[in-house]
């Protein structure tokens, strides 16, 4: 078997366009309003629209929620197009308790560290920022040490 | 913020979502075939995507002055802290028990992935408990 199709057993086109597209809408969303479109902040500036805590009334929060939260919205009607006419509505099979712990634990983290696969990954990388790379470096590499313990705990 | 600037910014945020269900993102068992070496095709995806707006990055602030809607450039505000580092561990440790990452768990919800909910309100939780750890040690230092 060639060595491509081992590493990539379900080809790489989809890949490559789908990256193509998340990158060309990071792009948009730089060229017309000068914005850096990571998704991790929006779950914090979210918060304060229902929470008095100070934390999440910062003034830089307050003037990116409506924006961020417009930002999310166009990932459900983008996600929602591309099952209209691409794709077929699937559900995952990923247990409940993993897609509860470990979203928790993913949302603290990725606040904390101000930053997640888009925020870190895509923006950060693309403005060559060092502590961006180290964190995708760092995530990277646990996300891998805690895939495999879940396998061997007989998680999906 | 201009009713033409957030038009732009759902149009972004569309791009973004069809981009993220085109590559398969939007299914943790993908990413999980990912983290645990059976498929390196995220790998694509996330050079392509920081391929395409590197160069938006580093080239369109050099041929415009300023945004088409908006006054002034962002960039991305990352700093070499203790924190930005831990948090990084701890992202990638709940990343790789449930595949799913915040961009993933919103946009699951628009094809259907219902499952992912479950997520999108534990991100959600996470934040919160994030920001009231640090809202306390805030105020503990006034």
């Amino acid at each position: 078997m060639p060595l491509i199709d081992v590493l990539f057993p379900l080809g790489i086109e989809h890949y490559l366009v789908g990256g193509i597209f998340i990158g060309l809408g990071v792009s948009f969303l730089f060229i017309s309003t000068g914005l850096i479109g990571g998704m991790s902040s929006f779950f914090t500036t979210s918060l304060s629209f229902v929470s008095s805590w100070s934390y999440f009334n910062q003034a830089d929060f307050i003037s990116s929620r409506n924006w961020r939260l417009v930002y999310a919205a166009g990932l459900v009607i983008g996600a929602a197009f591309w099952c209209f006419f691409f794709g077929e509505s699937f559900q995952t099979s990923v247990s409940w308790w993993q897609l509860s712990l470990g979203g928790f634990i993913a949302g603290f983290g990725a606040r904390l560290s101000n930053g997640c696969t888009s925020g870190h990954g895509i923006c950060g990388l693309a403005s060559l920022q060092l502590p961006s790379l180290l964190a995708v470096i760092i995530f990277l590499s646990s996300a891998m040490v805690s895939a495999a313990i879940v396998k061997s705990l007989g998680g999906v | 913020m201009k009713i033409s600037s957030l038009v732009c910014v759902l149009i972004a945020g569309m791009l973004f979502g069809f981009g993220l269900s085109y590559a398969s993102m939007i299914s943790p068992e993908v990413v999980l075939s990912f983290l645990r070496f059976e498929d390196f095709g995220l790998l694509w995806v996330l050079g392509a995507a920081s391929f395409v707006t590197f160069l938006t990055y580093q080239l369109v602030p050099r041929v415009m002055s300023k945004p088409l809607l908006e006054s002034v450039f962002g960039v991305h505000p990352s700093e070499m802290s203790r924190d930005t580092l831990v948090g990084a561990a701890l992202f990638g440790i709940g990343w790789g028990i449930c595949g799913v990452c915040p961009g993933p768990a919103i946009a699951g919800l628009g094809a259907g992935n219902w499952p992912l909910a479950i997520t999108l309100a534990s991100v959600f939780a996470g934040a919160f408990v994030q920001g009231r750890v640090r809202d306390v040690s805030l105020a503990g230092e006034d």
